[in-house]
């Protein structure tokens, strides 16, 4: 039987990944160089939560998704033009720094903030969703911090897979140690589910659906709350880029069965 | 010679991104174009590169990766673009900046696949433009991509003008599809018998519908039409073969044949019946006309984005070279910079960059007029049906009152109490718009494909022997080839000159473009450094050109504007294209330093932008005098005979025994004298006494004075290369190679 749930992702944006990410000491503490400039996406893993989400929406009617986002209001504009043709959803823009280095704790408090004051909002349907992981500094606290400011001690990480039962219990996949999954059976909502990647591929751009969460999207964006995150006390130590491998070796006479030994020796060996 | 102390410049820090871009293609406040093309990108730089990448240009041949190219279109929005919102689209109002943004994205990764989504618009066009209410209905509805609920396949189209040599091609005028009636029943519609070979078609593999002009071979019908055929009509509907092309291969062309019976309900624009003869409502070379001054725009924006789109992939080229190399290493000149250490490597980048975004300028500033123009040729069509007017001669003629009124405005002061009225009618303003529109839609085709073109050779050069491989990052080599065919198709660079040669001449026009020119100036005031004034004088150089031209004639008294003196006339269109881009890149460059401060994201470093693109524009405004300067300097000269070391050759030269005699009372005059004729006859060894003509010294004043305005113009290049070997790009290009 579908049930009428209220889905709430938490989603931050984050630098593409493609550019060139140069950490820097700015006037604020730690950044990227250029990061205001730099061309931004949907954080991945919260990015992969509100595919699962919008899933569940479309699976059980009556059902609505917010998505609520922290970050400077006119990059997410810009992320809202990609984003907001992919599934249909309410914004809850939230006007604040940008990148990875806001304490946690204070960047939760404003989030909580922001779904407690939700139109309609119904704790006890709640199934608030992000990112296990983060594509920025990545704490990896900040949605349990955002559970626990909102009384919710369901909490679920590494999430690949939740499915809805008939009596309103659920059964949610998550990762554990050698790729496998433990399996809990949660006894119904609220909970707090932190997405590693799930299952679904990203959905493609439908400019009318995104035409219809504009409308909602821009006077949302316009009428965005300004926060002021406290800074955490970090300063970067030491930054080095991973050390990049290059080991080519020219082979012609190997066949593709002794390629394919060589290379799981290899990968075994590491 | 004294000099200045350099002025140090804040330099752009990362690759212009969005936000830059929607402010100075002015669609910042347009959420759904915003949308559209973050959807043609995403489906550019992840289906068709991937296309492309892995091979799948090699065949000429329609081939189901081709087809699921077009089905990705559907689902991205791209085909549904050109509908209205109730017939299946999600953009309301005009489309011509759409459009050219999508086809610029595309295009941005591969030309043929921008082709592909524009040759669906392309046959829509003529029913868009010219067909009844219920063609527009019926075959936009059928073409849009199927709603959520419905289980159907859009349509696809093809618009078939191009003939087999000897006809269409050269001379649109000039159709061998011809159109007979079979069958006409009293009371009943009349049955059409169409025959029509076409050449060069794009789309035609996979097209449901044909829209084709064709011309009558019967005397119950009149002229010439557009009719639209399908694919389940009776008779023969052969697709032809496939063009082996050397470009562009992922749209689909082949040469077809159609022999089939259709209602004369199909005729585009529908007919009318008088004494017995079918006249159709609107005849091909109308409907073409409303279609390519349009779609021309859009081919011309593809090769912008190809030079747009090669700076990237260079820049990494150029940083990399010798990565790997022994003894190279990190932290060394060699390393870090590579061939950017080198200043001919950089400035030569800046060229084609600033080529570049002279033509995105150009290009999207003759879309937007476009789409400001739509509403106002709906309102002049309506005036003119109300007033009885039809035909095309008619209508200009009917325009000429307007167009003396918006000349008037132009030249009135700004207190003066006539303008208001004028400023307020929708007749002067539509002339106005049309004339530039006239101007720039030939100008965006003919100089960002030709110049475009050549530029692109530039790029694919800077890659070294990489550039031509297919493995090179961009596919520079692919784009290099595509831009030659988007010189060429719909309507190659003579069709485009000619056009320029009458639009240009036309005084809404050029009274426009003088006050461009004190536009200039007043840019180059409040905002020195883009090369404004430079322009202004190039711009003051090609007008008196022009009005010397226009009244001169040769050695044997034949006019020398003339339109069969294309020598004179296409030359002068070339060096008009040169001007306009780079005017539209100055403006561009004015709105993002007006603008960028309000956007949060664009404001980051913005002085820094502004400046580099402000370099770039004066970059490109040197350029763009220099061209004026050469070949104005060629037409104002060149059709004079040089004088020879004859009796009427060296009446204006001195003899020697006269400057002997000079020198006693003006020492020193004979340093001055070149041309001195000996009392032998004797002469400089050259072909003859310098020449002189009527009008060169306010010429060579003017020329003399292009050259001052040209400084600075190599220290702007300077800046931009440096900016070049610095700006921040990304690790890796965002689409595969």
């Amino acid at each position: 039987m579908a049930q009428a749930l209220q889905l709430v992702v938490c989603a931050g944006i984050v630098p593409d990944p493609l550019q060139t990410l140069e950490p820097v000491t700015g006037p604020n503490g730690p950044g990227l160089k250029n990061e205001m400039v730099l061309p931004a996406v949907l954080d991945p893993w919260a990015a992969c939560a509100l595919y699962e989400a919008a899933q569940l929406v479309a699976k059980n009617p009556g059902s609505k998704l917010w998505l609520v986002s922290l970050g400077p209001k006119a990059k997410l504009q810009q992320v809202m033009m990609t984003v907001g043709q992919k599934a249909v959803f309410e914004l809850i823009p939230i006007d604040g720094p940008i990148g990875g280095f806001p304490d946690a704790h204070s960047t939760a408090a404003a989030l909580a903030e922001a779904i407690a004051a939700l139109p309609g909002f119904d704790r006890e349907r709640l199934l608030l969703f992000g990112g296990w992981e983060s594509a920025t500094r990545g704490a990896g606290v900040t949605l349990q911090l955002v559970g626990e400011r909102l009384g919710i001690t369901d909490q679920f990480q590494g999430v690949d897979q939740i499915t809805l039962r008939e009596d309103g219990s659920f059964e949610v996949l998550e990762r554990v140690e050698g790729g496998r999954h433990q399996v809990s059976v949660c006894a119904g909502t609220p909970a707090v589910l932190g997405w590693a990647t799930g299952n679904l591929a990203e959905p493609r751009n439908n400019p009318q659906t995104g035409m219809a969460n504009m409308r909602g999207i821009m006077p949302a964006l316009q009428k965005a709350k300004t926060v002021a995150l406290d800074g955490n006390g970090l300063r970067y130590v030491s930054v080095s880029l991973p050390k990049q491998q290059r080991e080519t070796r020219v082979e012609k006479n190997m066949t593709a069965d002794e390629i394919a030994r060589e290379l799981v020796e290899w990968i075994g060996a590491e | 010679m004294a000099t200045a102390a350099v002025p140090e410049v804040t330099t752009m820090h990362t690759l212009p991104g969005d936000a830059i871009r929607q402010i100075q293609w002015r669609f910042a406040d347009r959420f759904d174009l915003q949308m559209l093309v973050q959807s043609a990108r995403t489906v550019a730089r992840t289906t068709v590169a991937r296309m492309v990448a892995a091979g799948e240009r090699n065949t000429h041949e329609w081939t189901p990766a081709k087809a699921e190219m077009m089905e990705a279109f559907d689902r991205a929005g791209i085909t549904a673009a050109f509908m209205e919102p109730e017939e299946g689209g999600f953009i309301t109002g005009p489309k011509n900046l759409a459009l050219s943004l999508a086809a610029f994205e595309l295009a941005w990764v591969d030309g043929g696949a921008a082709t592909g989504s524009l040759a669906s618009f392309l046959a829509l066009a003529p029913i868009h433009e010219c067909g009844t209410a219920e063609q527009v209905k019926h075959y936009k509805t059928l073409a849009a991509p199927p709603q959520a609920g419905e289980d159907r396949k859009p349509w696809r189209g093809a618009f078939a003008l191009t003939e087999p040599l000897p006809y269409v091609g050269v001379d649109t005028g000039i159709l061998s599809g011809k159109l007979r009636i079979v069958e006409w029943r009293d009371g009943s519609e009349p049955l059409l018998q169409v025959d029509k070979r076409g050449r060069f078609i794009t789309n035609i593999a996979f097209a449901n519908f044909v829209t084709a002009a064709v011309i009558s071979d019967d005397p119950r019908i009149k002229g010439s039409c557009v009719v639209i055929l399908e694919e389940g009509d009776e008779g023969i509907f052969d697709r032809g073969t496939a063009t082996k092309k050397l470009v562009h291969q992922l749209s689909s062309t082949g040469d077809p044949i159609f022999n089939l019976k259709v209602p004369a309900s199909r005729i585009v624009g529908g007919y009318t019946v008088v004494d017995g003869v079918i006249v159709p409502n609107f005849n091909h070379g109308e409907v073409i006309e409303a279609v390519f001054r349009r779609t021309r725009v859009t081919v011309g924006l593809m090769t912008a984005a190809k030079l747009l789109s090669a700076v990237e992939p260079v820049i990494r080229y150029q940083r990399e070279r010798f990565h790997g190399a022994a003894g190279v290493k990190p932290g060394t000149m060699r390393y870090d910079l590579g061939i950017q250490q080198r200043e001919d490597a950089l400035h030569r980048l800046v060229d084609v960059w600033a080529t570049g975004e002279a033509a995105a300028s150009l290009g999207f500033a003759a879309a937007r007029i476009f789409d400001d123009l739509e509403p106002l040729e709906k309102h002049k069509n309506a005036l003119m049906k109300q007033l009885g007017v039809s035909g095309k001669r008619a209508v200009l003629k009917a325009l000429q009152e307007s167009e003396q009124r918006a000349i008037s405005l132009l030249g009135m002061a700004p207190n003066d109490p006539r303008r208001e009225e004028l400023a307020v009618d929708p007749m002067v303003d539509f002339v106005l718009k049309d004339a530039v529109a006239d101007v720039l839609c030939p100008a965006t085709k003919l100089w960002n494909t030709g110049v475009g073109a050549n530029q692109m050779r530039e790029a694919v050069s800077l890659m070294g022997g990489y550039g031509i491989t297919e493995d090179c990052p961009g596919f520079l080599a692919n784009k290099w080839m595509d831009a030659q065919l988007e010189a060429t198709y719909e309507g190659p660079e003579a069709v485009q000159r000619r056009q320029l040669t009458i639009t240009m001449t036309r005084e809404v026009f050029l009274a426009q473009f003088r006050i461009w020119i004190a536009e200039m100036r007043k840019v180059a005031g409040d905002y020195p450094g883009t090369g404004a004034c430079t322009l202004a004088s190039a711009m003051e150089m090609w007008q008196w050109t022009l009005v010397h031209l226009q009244n001169a004639t040769d050695p044997v008294g034949n006019k020398l504007y003339h339109g069969q003196r294309q020598g004179v006339t296409f030359a002068l269109a070339d060096a008009l294209c040169w001007l306009l881009a780079s005017r539209c890149q100055i403006l561009d460059v004015m709105e993002l330093q007006a603008r960028g401060g309000d956007d949060a994201v664009a404001a980051e470093g913005l002085a820094g932008t502004v400046q580099f693109l402000s370099d770039l524009a004066h970059v490109q405004a040197a350029r763009a005098a220099g061209e004026v300067s050469r070949i104005s300097a060629e037409l104002v000269f060149g059709y004079n005979l040089h004088p020879a070391w004859d009796t009427e050759g060296c009446s204006h030269c001195f003899t020697t025994q006269e400057l002997e005699a000079l020198e006693e009372t003006m020492p020193g005059i004979t340093a001055f004298a070149i041309d001195v004729v000996g009392a032998d006859g004797s002469h400089p060894l050259k072909a003859g006494p310098c020449a002189g003509c009527g009008g060169s010294s306010d010429f060579q004043r003017m020329q003399n004075k292009l050259c001052t305005c040209l400084s600075g113009c190599r220290l702007a290049k300077d800046r931009a290369a440096d900016t070049l070997s610095k700006v921040m790009i990304p690790e890796a290009l965002d689409y595969p190679a």
